[in-house]
């Protein structure tokens, strides 16, 4: 090890002893901590009941209805919300990728739905949806959709789309501004080539367009997808899990375990298994497709 | 000829594309603000006026004279922006060292910081939430500026690395020849030219620190210490035929981050693609 190395890794050390303590307090040892707790049967109701219970937590948890349903929206939420959110992020992508008047402008405005708060976004789409004051329902009759006003989210199967399309809504355009910065990255002499070799837009879109976006693609979809499977904001604020929890995400369900029943043993379980999910999720996305969420 | 006529056919729907692109992402935006200045007789009817036909300004001052939005504005803004302090202190020291000196282990730490990104946040909620009660600061500001900083520093920290990354090792070298110690170096030299790094990464943590709800939806019970989302869904609660109050709501709390967002774009493009495209 040259002295140099030595050197800065003692200055380093202390450069970056803060934020990884920091880190350290409010995320690795509160990890630990919710594993323990896990194990426990535990609940605030009746503190000193409290006690040490092995893996069973997780068996009953596999075994409970109110889960495996959270288990089977959130899964099914994820999945439809991010193919619908990358076809639409890239059509947009490959919209306003030329040059034009005003692009900077749209691009400015794309950023706004990504920028304010969930809570607020869906109240927006509450205010749309209501059967007694909202837009789409007025849409939908006049256009002979529907017969009657509905109140849409607090109907099955409707709920879930009506989640689906305000998730859509907000994070459509995120998706479109990532696709974009990666098109850009795209030599145009590429295209140049494939046009003089009497390649068609839709083969120069097969052949160089999506394979020269195919890193940039994969990070967006790590986060989108990581994001989609632990969403809570959207859940509470939109529907609160109804009807009938059709649309009570795994994040809500854990919060109610924890905040209503004040069941800390079993929310703690439930904690584990999402996190559990999440490293996997990531490490499909980084070791088998090959995401690379490092940057260089 | 054929080829003009394709030309224009292209144009037209690019336009038509561009349009609905843009009416999509802002009818909601038209029809909150609108719903906002409705009295109750004028939004408790179907169909619906797509106008507002007689505009009611005194919703906007109800919220702030009776029930009081002004001040979780200002808890939000309070906490936003400790949060961002208190990341760019402790983040861009850790960043210009991991991105600056030869030392060993970086990667490591590096991913170890990232991974912390993908966490879920409900996994810490449990542990916290009984640590902040013994440690009395439920309540407390402090009880949501620590949980802020479990996805504030790793943003802050990859943000300002690649930041540090494009200062040429030379600058660092020359102060350090002049005599200049490293934090001296840092201080006088890094972070001036990282400027528009730690603008980025400041404007993205307040941003996030702004909309945050499930910590702040279950470390402040004290309602004079709800932050702006926390109050917005309760307010959905308590007053569940208030929605044109609601709508005001929602538009008082939005508006600052539409100006933040139109005003600095620029530096939330940067910040927000450096990961995703490699250059």
């Amino acid at each position: 090890m040259s002295s140099r190395v030595k050197r800065d890794t003692a200055r380093g050390f202390w450069f970056v002893l803060p934020a990884v303590a920091v880190i350290a307090l409010v995320t690795f040892f509160p990890i630990a901590r919710t594993f323990i707790l896990s194990l426990y049967k535990y609940n605030l109701k009746f503190p000193s009941m409290k006690a040490f219970v092995g893996v069973n937590n997780y068996i009953n948890l596999f075994q409970n209805q109110d889960f495996l349903n959270s288990l089977t929206v959130t899964v099914s939420f994820t999945l439809v919300a991010v193919s619908i959110e990358a076809v639409a992020g890239l059509l947009i992508a490959l919209l306003i990728n030329k040059d034009f008047k005003g692009r900077g402008m749209v691009r400015a405005f794309t950023l706004i739905p990504w920028a304010i708060p969930t809570v607020a976004s869906a109240q927006m789409w509450r205010l749309m949806y209501s059967d007694q004051f909202g837009v789409i329902n007025d849409i939908a009759k006049k256009t002979g959709i529907v017969h009657e006003y509905i109140n849409i989210i607090g109907r099955q199967p409707q709920a879930f789309w009506a989640m689906v399309c305000a998730d859509a809504w907000k994070t459509i355009p995120f998706m479109a501004l990532l696709l974009l910065a990666g098109l850009q990255t795209i030599p145009p002499q590429l295209y140049e080539a494939a046009r003089v070799d009497g390649a068609n837009k839709w083969k120069q879109f097969w052949a160089i367009t999506l394979p020269m976006l195919k890193p940039t693609l994969l990070v967006a979809l790590i986060f989108r997808t990581l994001d989609t499977f632990k969403a809570f904001d959207i859940a509470i604020s939109l529907t609160n899990g109804g009807p009938a929890s059709s649309t009570e995400l795994l994040s809500l369900y854990n919060y109610k375990v924890m905040m209503n029943q004040l069941n800390f043993g079993m929310g703690a379980t439930i904690s584990i298994v999402i996190f559990i999910f999440t490293m996997l999720i990531a490490f499909l996305f980084i070791k088998v497709l090959g995401a690379n969420p490092y940057g260089k | 000829m054929k080829n003009r006529h394709k030309n224009i056919l292209g144009k037209v729907l690019f336009f038509v594309g561009v349009a609905f692109v843009i009416f999509f992402m802002f009818f909601p935006f038209y029809w909150l603000f609108i719903s906002s200045l409705k009295g109750d007789q004028e939004l408790y009817k179907m169909p619906p006026n797509w106008l507002a036909h007689k505009p009611l300004w005194n919703n906007y001052i109800k919220i702030f004279t009776e029930h009081n939005i002004g001040r979780n504005l200002l808890n939000s803004l309070m906490v936003s922006t400790i949060t961002t302090l208190v990341s760019l202190a402790i983040g861009s020291s850790a960043a210009y060292a991991l991105a600056k000196f030869k030392m060993r282990g970086k990667n490591f730490v590096l991913s170890l910081i990232l991974s912390v990104s993908m966490f879920p946040g409900i996994v810490i909620v449990s542990p916290l939430y009984i640590l902040f009660q013994q440690m009395g600061i439920i309540n407390s500001f402090a009880s949501l500026i620590l949980p802020y900083l479990t996805f504030s520093l790793p943003l802050t920290i990859w943000t300002l690395h690649s930041f540090f990354q494009q200062i040429p090792d030379e600058l660092v070298e020359a102060a350090s020849i002049d005599g200049a110690s490293p934090f001296k170096t840092f201080i006088k030299i890094i972070t001036p030219l990282a400027a528009p790094g730690v603008f980025t990464a400041a404007i993205l943590t307040f941003i996030g620190a702004w909309n945050e709800l499930l910590f702040a939806k279950i470390f402040i019970t004290d309602s004079k210490k709800f932050t702006v989302p926390v109050s917005l869904i309760l307010f959905q609660g308590q007053y569940d035929s208030a929605w044109n109050l609601i709508a005001a709501s929602s538009v008082v709390i939005t508006l600052p981050l539409i100006i933040m967002v139109l005003l600095l774009q620029k530096y939330i493009i940067a910040g927000l693609t450096a990961g995703a495209v490699k250059d």
